[in-house]
């Protein structure tokens, strides 16, 4: 995807029970997060990611992750372990399973995580890390926060785009 | 000997040679001490006994017990001393093992008094 770019449409299962959608007419700014459970980038920015969707919840953004790891190649990222991981340790945001990996090779999502801002028109805005340091909490996942204060704001990012760090996506055997 | 191994799909081995490196510095250990290994395949993987990137053994131990996880070309994953995860071992863990090594080395280098 390059910036400016329309988000692809998406419906995917969620740990939550529900399907959901993503792309066409969303209305709000929205961030697409392509993670996983058993890579360490991951989860080293996790709670990262997670305080951002408790802060920017209530400013009317949207918040979807969603896994599209292989299990036969990742056991640990079947659907089966993303539900017992969410219930383990609830998100304030869906966890979603790319299984056909559709939605991923969509996005052109590379690793995990690989972070994706979309404007209230679902236009690319922000797309890459969270922020620069994966073992450094105290940065906060400023990248992200800085493109989602820009957007509320009316504005374009001053940062667009960071190269996304973290675990290749594990794409099925061709 | 310190090993230190790597796959190439992991982006965090730079940082955590580096981090290495600097601490075999602090404690005056030559490069000899030290053997860099990249994995390039599962078959390496097998071969080194190599559970995920980046590895670092100390006289053949690894610096965290890797239990039973399989073989093959993963990142590794951490935790450091309060808990939280990361994809490169906790720097006090490597000082500490260094250091160890290092005393022992120093120790077995000691002349011998002869008879």
């Amino acid at each position: 995807m390059k910036l400016g770019d329309s988000a692809p449409m998406f419906m995917l299962p969620g740990v939550d029970g529900h399907d959901h959608v993503y792309g066409g007419d969303d209305e709000h700014p929205t961030v697409v997060i392509f993670t996983c459970n058993h890579c360490p980038y991951a989860l080293a920015w996790e709670d990262r990611l997670v305080q951002v969707g408790r802060d920017y919840v209530h400013h009317g953004v949207r918040f979807l992750a969603i896994n599209p790891n292989d299990a036969s190649i990742k056991p640990a990222d079947s659907f089966d372990e993303m539900k017992r991981r969410a219930a383990e340790k609830p998100w304030p945001f869906p966890y979603l399973r790319d299984e056909s990996q559709e939605a991923a090779a969509a996005y052109g999502a590379k690793t995990t995580p690989d972070v994706f801002v979309f404007d209230a028109d679902d236009r690319l805005v922000y797309r890459g890390a969270p922020d620069a340091d994966y073992d450094d909490e105290s940065l906060n996942a400023q990248w992200l926060r800085d493109a989602l204060d820009a957007v509320l704001a009316g504005n374009e990012p001053a940062l667009q785009e960071t190269d996304p760090v973290g675990c290749s996506v594990k794409w099925k055997p061709e | 000997m310190i090993e230190f191994l790597f796959w190439e799909g992991c982006p965090s081995h730079e940082r955590a040679l580096a981090d290495l490196i600097a601490v075999l510095d602090d404690f005056g250990l030559e490069r000899e001490h030290l053997r860099i290994t990249e994995v390039h395949n599962e078959r390496d993987a097998e071969r080194e006994r190599f559970i995920g990137s980046p590895t670092i053994r100390v006289d053949d131990v690894d610096l965290v017990d890797p239990g039973e996880t399989a073989f093959g070309l993963n990142c590794r994953l951490y935790y450091r001393a309060d808990g939280s995860p990361s994809p490169t071992p906790d720097p006090e863990a490597v000082r500490a093992a260094v250091a160890k090594y290092s005393d022992e080395t120093k120790h077995e280098s000691k002349p011998q008094k002869e008879d």
